[in-house]
C-alpha cells in the first residue's frame, strides 16, 4: 500500500480555545490509483492534505508513506520527504516568481537531486508550455501557470502527488484540459494522486471517491 | 540542491534590482555615514596621540621654573646629584618646526622615537652630532639638517638630543623643564631644599591640546553616534524589507522540500556577503566623504587649538574595519531578527493580512510600552543625570524612546485627521495615509534622528559659536597685544605707549593649583575694559572693586565646578586668602583660572615680570602705533597682534566648523532621504492593489500619483514637527548635561528658530525629492496591472 492515513486527529488553536478540525480519519491508496476529496469547504480537507504532504504534523494517529510513518519524521525528514516522494500542487500555484517557466519546472527536481533534463523537457511539451519556457510567471495566464505548477511537481517523479482543488481557479474549459494531462501523467507514471475538488464532474473521473465530514469520513 | 536554492533566492534580485540596489545602498550609505565621520574623528585623534607621545606632554610631572623662565643646565646636576631621576627637556621654533630637545640616556620611555631597534645611529645622538628625527612632511621643513625620518613623530616636531637643540635654538646652557620619572627613590631631599626657584607641574590626565579639542570632538562623537543610529535604522529597514518581500517564496521552496535549516544558511549567507559588498563600498564612500572634509576639519583644529592635524588622510586599519564591522554587525544582528522570525514562521499560514495585522497591532503595543518606559527614564535622567554615563544614558534613552513613540504619535494624529475629513477623498486619504505608516515606520524613524542630530548639534554648535564670539569680544578687549621678549623691551614698549595709547594692561600669569586643581593666576591692572567686557556667570556686589582693591578674587567656571567653589568661598594663593566676588565664564579653557589685581600679584609673585600687555587706543590709530613700534622700541611687528585679526581668524575658524556641520547636516538628511525612497520603492508593489479600488472609484491615475507625493511631504512635516522638541532636548543635554562632565563649564543654550525652519524645509525636500519617482511610477501604474487586482488571477 502506497498511502495509509490511521485514526488522524488535528487540533487548532484558535482565539475561541482548540478546534478540533479532524477527529480520526482512516483512508489508504494504492499506487496507480486516483482518490477524490470531497466535503464541503472548512470540512477540514486541505488540513488533510497538508499532514499528509508533511507540510504540518497531526496530534494523533499515523500516516505510512511506502511503508514509513510520517509523523516520526523531523523537520528535515519531511522536507526530504516532500522534495523526492510527495508532490503538492497548490491551488495558488505557487511558483517562484523570479525564475523562468523552465527553471520553475527544474526546481524541485533539482531540489531532490533527481532531475532529468529530458523528461523535464517533455512534461514541458505535453504540457504545452513550449514557446513559454523562458517567460516569468508574471507572463503566463492562470492555467498555463497551473501546468508550469504540474509539470514541477511531476519532475521529480514524486510516487504520491497531492492536489488541492488544482483547477479551483481556472475556467471549466482550461480546467478540464489541465486535469486531463494531469491524470494522463499520473497515471502512465503509476504514481497516486489524492486530490480535493469541490466538481462532481472532476470528482467522477477518480478512481475512487471519499467525502469529508465533521472531521471524519463519511 | 543547494546550487537551485541559491539560484532561486539570488534570482530574486536579478528579477528586482531596485530591491537590491535599495538594499545595498541602504547598507553602504549608512557605513558611509558612520565610517565617514569616524574617519574624521580617528584621524584627528590620532593626530593629537603623536604629538602627545612624542612631547610625553602631560604624562609625567614636571619641574619647571617659578617664573617661567628656562633654567640653568647646573639646576638639573644639582638634582640628579641629589638621586632626583629627572630628564631635561628643551623646545623652541626653528623654521617653523618645532624643535624638541631631550636626553635619551635619561628620559623616560616611550619619549621621543629614538629606540636603537629601529636602527637609528644612537651613537651620533649621543655625542650631538647632530641627528633630528622628524615625519617626512616636517623634515622638508628642515632642508639644512641631518634628518632621520621616524613616521610616528607628530606633525610639526623634531626630535632630537637637548645638546643638538640648544645649539640649534642658540640656547646653550639652557632647560624648559624637567620630566619627574615615575619611580623616584626614597629619602631624596625636598624640591625646597635644593631647587626653591622650581614648582612641581602636576601630570594631566591627558595632553593639553588633546583636552581642548576633546570640545570639538564632542561634537564630531555626537554625530557619529547619531549617524550610526539613523544607519542603523536603515539596515535594519533595508533588511527586515528584504524579508517581507521574499516571505512568500520562502514559504515556496520550503513546501517544496528545501529544508529550514539550509534555506537559513544560504539566506544569511547571501545577506553577509552583500553587507560585506555595501561596506567596502561604504566604506570608500566614508573615505571620499572624509577626504573632502577632512582639509577642513584640520583647519579648524589647526586654528582654533594649535594643534598640527595633517591635513591628509591615511586609511587606517581602525577605522576601515570599524565601517566593515559596523556594515556586518549591523546586518547580523538585524538579519538575525528576521531570520529568527523565519524559522517561528509556520509552513502554511497564508499570508493573511489579517492575521499580520493582528501580529503588527500585538508589536505596536510592546513598541509603545518601550517607548514610554524609555521616556520616562530620559525624563527623569533630565533632572537628576551628572556625568558623562549619565549624559550619554539621557541621550540614548531619548533617542530610541522617541523613535519608537513616532509611529503611535503619527498614527494618534492621523486618526483625527480622518475623524475630522469631511470629503470622503479625504478620508480615504487619511485612512490610506494610516494604512502605509507600518511600512514607512523606519524611514520615519530615521528622518526623525537625522533631523533631531541636525537641530541638537547646529544648535550646540551655533550656541558654540555665539557663546564664543561674545568671549573673544571680553578676552580680546584691546585694540593690540604686544609680546616682548625681556625686561628691556619691556621698559622700552611702556615708554612708547605712555604718549601714544589710552592705557596698556600688562598681562602676567603663574601656574599653580587651587584645591587641588592645575590653575593660572593673572594679575589684571584696573581699568574699564574688564569692567565693560567681562561676562559674570555669578557674582557678588561691586565684585571688580574689591579685586581692584585687592580684597577679592575672581575666578572662571571651571574651577568653580571642579573645586566646588562659588561666591563668597575663599581661596588661598601663596599662603594668603581672598575670597571669590565672581565667577565668569572662560570656554574652552581646560583648566582653571584666577583673576587678582595687579598689586597682590606681584606681592605674591615677585618673581614674574609680565611679557604681555594689551594696548588700548583707537581703532584707527592701531595701523601708526605698530608701524612707528619697532623704530622706538625695537619689538618687530611679528611680536604684536590686533585685535580684528585675532578676531577675524578666530571667526574664520568657525565658520569652517560650520561648514563641517553642515556639510555633515545636509549627509544625514541625504541618507534619511534615501531611507523613505527605499521604503516608498518597496511598497510600491503593495501600493497597487490598494490603490486600485481608488482607482475604480474615479479617480485618475495622476490624481494618485499626486496623493503619494502629498502624503510623503506630509508625513515628513509631521516627523519634524516631532523632530524639533526632540533636538531641542538633545541639544539641552548635550550643552548641560555632557560639556559639563567632559570639560566642566556649561554652553549657554541659544535658540535659532531660521535654522530650524530652513532644516525643516530640508527635510521636506529630501521627502518629496524621494516620493517623486515612486509617485511618478504608480500615476503610470498600466491599467492591466490595476485590472488585474479585480481578477481571480492574483
Ligand atoms: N492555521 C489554522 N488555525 C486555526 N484554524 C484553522 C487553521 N487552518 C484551518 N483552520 C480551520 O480549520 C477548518 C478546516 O480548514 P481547511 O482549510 O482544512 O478546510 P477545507 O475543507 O480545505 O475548506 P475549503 O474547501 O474552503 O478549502 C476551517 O474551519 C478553518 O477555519
Ligand atoms: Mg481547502
Amino acid at each position: 500500500m502506497l498511502l495509509s492515513v490511521q485514526d488522524i486527529h488535528k487540533t487548532y488553536q484558535t482565539a475561541d480555545g482548540p478546534f478540533e478540525v479532524l477527529r480520526g480519519v482512516d483512508l489508504t491508496l494504492a499506487a496507480g490509483e486516483t482518490l477524490a476529496l470531497t466535503g464541503e469547504s472548512g470540512s477540514g480537507k486541505s488540513t488533510l492534505l497538508h499532514l499528509i504532504g508533511g507540510l504540518d504534523a497531526s496530534d494523533r494517529g499515523q500516516i505510512w508513506l511506502q511503508g514509513q510513518d510520517i509523523a516520526a519524521l523531523d523537520d528535515n525528514g519531511r522536507a526530504a520527504l516532500r522534495r523526492g516522494t510527495v508532490g503538492v500542487v497548490f491551488q495558488q500555484f505557487n511558483l517562484i516568481p523570479s525564475l523562468k517557466v523552465a527553471d520553475n519546472i527544474a526546481f524541485q527536481a533539482r531540489l531532490s537531486e533527481q532531475y532529468d533534463p529530458k523528461w523535464a523537457a517533455e512534461l514541458a511539451d505535453r504540457m504545452g508550455l513550449g514557446p513559454h519556457l523562458n517567460k516569468y510567471p508574471e507572463q503566463l495566464s492562470g492555467g498555463q501557470q497551473q501546468r508550469v505548477a504540474i509539470a514541477r511537481t511531476l519532475a521529480p517523479k514524486p510516487r504520491l502527488v497531492l492536489a488541492d482543488e488544482p483547477t479551483g481557479n481556472l475556467d471549466e474549459t482550461t480546467a478540464a484540459t489541465v486535469m486531463d494531462l494531469m491524470l494522463e501523467l499520473v497515471s502512465e507514471a503509476g504514481a497516486g494522486l489524492l486530490m480535493v475538488t469541490h466538481s462532481a464532474a472532476l470528482a467522477g473521473r477518480m478512481s475512487r471517491r471519499l467525502h469529508l465530514r465533521a472531521g471524519q469520513v463519511a | 540542491m543547494t546550487k537551485a536554492a541559491l539560484q532561486a533566492l539570488l534570482s530574486h534580485w536579478w528579477r528586482n534590482p531596485v530591491q537590491l540596489f535599495t538594499l545595498l545602498a541602504g547598507l553602504a550609505l549608512a557605513t558611509a555615514l558612520w565610517s565617514g565621520v569616524q574617519a574624521v574623528n580617528a584621524e584627528a585623534r590620532a593626530s593629537y596621540d603623536a604629538a602627545a607621545a612624542t612631547l610625553g606632554e602631560g604624562q609625567y610631572d614636571r619641574l619647571v621654573r617659578r617664573d617661567g623662565q628656562p633654567m640653568a643646565q647646573e639646576t638639573y646636576i644639582t638634582l640628579r646629584r641629589a638621586g632626583w631621576l629627572v630628564s631635561p627637556v628643551l623646545q623652541g621654533r626653528l623654521d617653523g618646526v618645532r624643535i624638541v630637545g631631550v636626553e635619551p640616556l635619561t628620559a623616560p620611555a616611550g619619549i621621543g622615537p629614538i629606540t636603537p631597534a629601529q636602527g637609528a645611529d644612537i651613537g651620533s645622538f649621543l655625542t650631538g652630532q647632530g641627528q633630528l628625527f622628524a615625519n617626512a612632511e616636517t623634515a622638508a621643513q628642515l632642508p639644512d639638517l641631518d634628518v632621520i625620518i621616524a613616521a610616528e613623530t607628530a606633525l610639526g616636531a623634531a626630535i632630537t638630543d637637548i645638546g643638538v637643540a640648544q645649539r640649534l635654538l642658540g640656547k646653550v646652557g639652557q632647560i624648559d623643564s624637567l620630566i619627574v620619572l615615575p619611580s623616584q627613590p626614597l629619602g631624596r631631599p625636598d624640591l625646597a631644599q635644593i631647587a626653591p626657584d622650581l614648582l612641581v607641574q602636576p601630570a594631566q590626565g591627558g595632553s593639553d591640546i588633546a583636552r581642548l579639542t576633546d570640545s570639538f570632538h564632542l561634537n564630531l562623537t555626537a554625530f557619529g553616534l547619531l549617524s550610526f543610529a539613523v544607519g542603523i535604522f536603515i539596515v535594519n529597514g533595508a533588511i527586515g524589507l528584504a524579508f517581507e518581500q521574499r516571505r512568500p517564496v520562502v514559504r515556496t521552496m520550503r513546501a517544496l522540500g528545501l529544508p529550514l535549516r539550509r534555506l537559513i544558511v544560504l539566506m544569511a549567507a547571501e545577506l553577509m556577503i552583500f553587507a560585506l559588498i555595501a561596506g567596502i563600498i561604504g566604506v570608500a564612500l566614508g573615505y571620499v566623504i572624509a577626504a573632502l572634509l577632512l582639509p577642513d576639519v584640520a583647519a579648524t583644529l589647526r586654528g582654533l587649538y594649535g594643534a598640527d592635524v595633517s591635513g591628509t588622510l591615511q586609511l587606517r586599519p581602525s577605522w576601515w574595519l570599524s565601517g566593515l564591522a559596523i556594515a556586518l554587525g549591523g546586518t547580523a544582528i538585524a538579519a538575525s531578527g528576521a531570520l529568527y522570525q523565519m524559522t517561528k514562521m509556520p509552513l502554511l499560514a497564508a499570508a493573511q493580512p489579517r492575521a499580520l495585522a493582528m501580529a503588527a497591532g500585538q508589536r505596536a503595543k510592546t513598541q509603545g510600552a518601550i517607548a514610554a518606559a524609555l521616556l520616562v527614564v530620559s525624563a527623569i535622567l533630565m533632572f537628576t543625570a551628572d556625568g558623562l554615563i549619565g549624559g550619554f544614558a539621557l541621550l540614548a534613552t531619548l533617542l530610541i524612546g522617541a523613535a519608537l513613540a513616532l509611529p503611535i504619535i503619527l498614527s494618534g494624529i492621523l486618526a483625527a485627521m480622518n475623524r475630522s475629513a469631511r470629503s470622503v477623498t479625504a478620508q480615504w486619504f487619511w485612512a490610506d495615509t494610516r494604512q502605509q505608516l507600518p511600512g514607512l515606520s523606519l524611514a520615519l524613524m530615521a528622518l526623525l534622528l537625522a533631523m533631531a542630530a541636525n537641530v541638537g548639534v547646529s544648535t550646540m554648535v551655533s550656541s558654540f559659536r555665539v557663546t564664543f564670539t561674545d568671549f573673544l569680544d571680553q578676552r580680546l578687549a584691546s585694540e593690540v597685544y604686544v609680546r616682548t621678549s625681556d625686561a628691556a623691551q619691556s621698559a622700552a614698549l611702556l615708554d612708547y605707549a605712555a604718549s601714544r595709547a589710552d592705557a596698556i594692561l600688562p598681562i602676567q600669569s603663574a601656574d599653580t593649583q587651587v584645591a587641588g586643581q592645575p590653575t593660572e593666576v593673572f594679575g589684571a591692572r584696573d581699568h574699564a575694559t574688564y569692567r565693560d567686557f567681562w561676562v559674570f556667570l555669578q557674582n557678588a556686589e561691586g565684585a571688580w572693586d574689591t579685586t581692584f582693591a585687592g580684597e577679592t578674587v575672581l575666578i572662571n567656571e571651571q574651577l568653580s565646578r571642579r573645586a566646588g567653589l562659588v561666591v563668597g568661598d575663599t581661596v588661598t594663593l601663596q599662603d594668603s586668602s581672598f575670597a571669590v566676588a565672581g565667577v565668569y565664564g572662560d570656554y574652552g579653557n581646560p583648566i582653571g583660572q584666577v583673576v587678582m589685581s595687579e598689586a597682590i600679584f606681584t606681592t605674591l609673585y615677585p618673581d614674574i615680570s609680565p611679557q604681555n600687555f594689551g594696548v588700548r587706543m583707537p581703532p584707527a590709530d592701531v595701523a601708526d602705533f605698530v608701524a612707528d613700534l619697532e623704530a622706538q622700541t625695537g619689538i618687530p611687528a611679528t611680536q604684536t597682534v590686533d585685535q580684528a585679526s585675532i578676531k577675524a581668524i578666530s571667526l574664520a575658524i568657525f565658520e569652517r566648523t560650520f561648514t563641517v556641520t553642515t556639510a555633515l547636516n545636509v549627509l544625514t538628511l541625504a541618507v534619511a532621504g534615501f531611507a523613505i525612497l527605499m521604503s516608498l520603492l518597496t511598497l510600491a508593489s503593495m501600493r497597487v492593489p490598494q490603490l486600485a479600488p481608488a482607482w475604480a472609484m474615479g479617480m485618475t491615475r495622476n490624481q494618485l500619483g499626486r496623493l503619494e507625493l502629498l502624503r510623503a511631504v506630509m508625513l515628513a512635516l509631521l516627523t519634524a514637527l516631532v523632530a524639533l522638541p526632540l533636538g531641542l532636548a538633545l541639544a539641552w543635554a548635550l550643552l548641560a548635561v555632557v560639556n559639563v562632565a567632559a570639560f566642566g563649564w556649561r554652553l549657554p543654550m541659544y535658540l535659532f528658530p531660521a535654522d530650524y525652519a530652513r532644516l525643516a524645509v530640508f527635510a521636506l525636500l529630501a521627502a518629496g525629492l524621494a516620493a517623486l519617482w515612486p509617485a511618478r511610477r504608480l500615476a503610470r501604474t498600466p491599467p492591466a496591472d490595476l485590472l488585474k487586482v479585480f481578477s481571480n488571477e492574483r
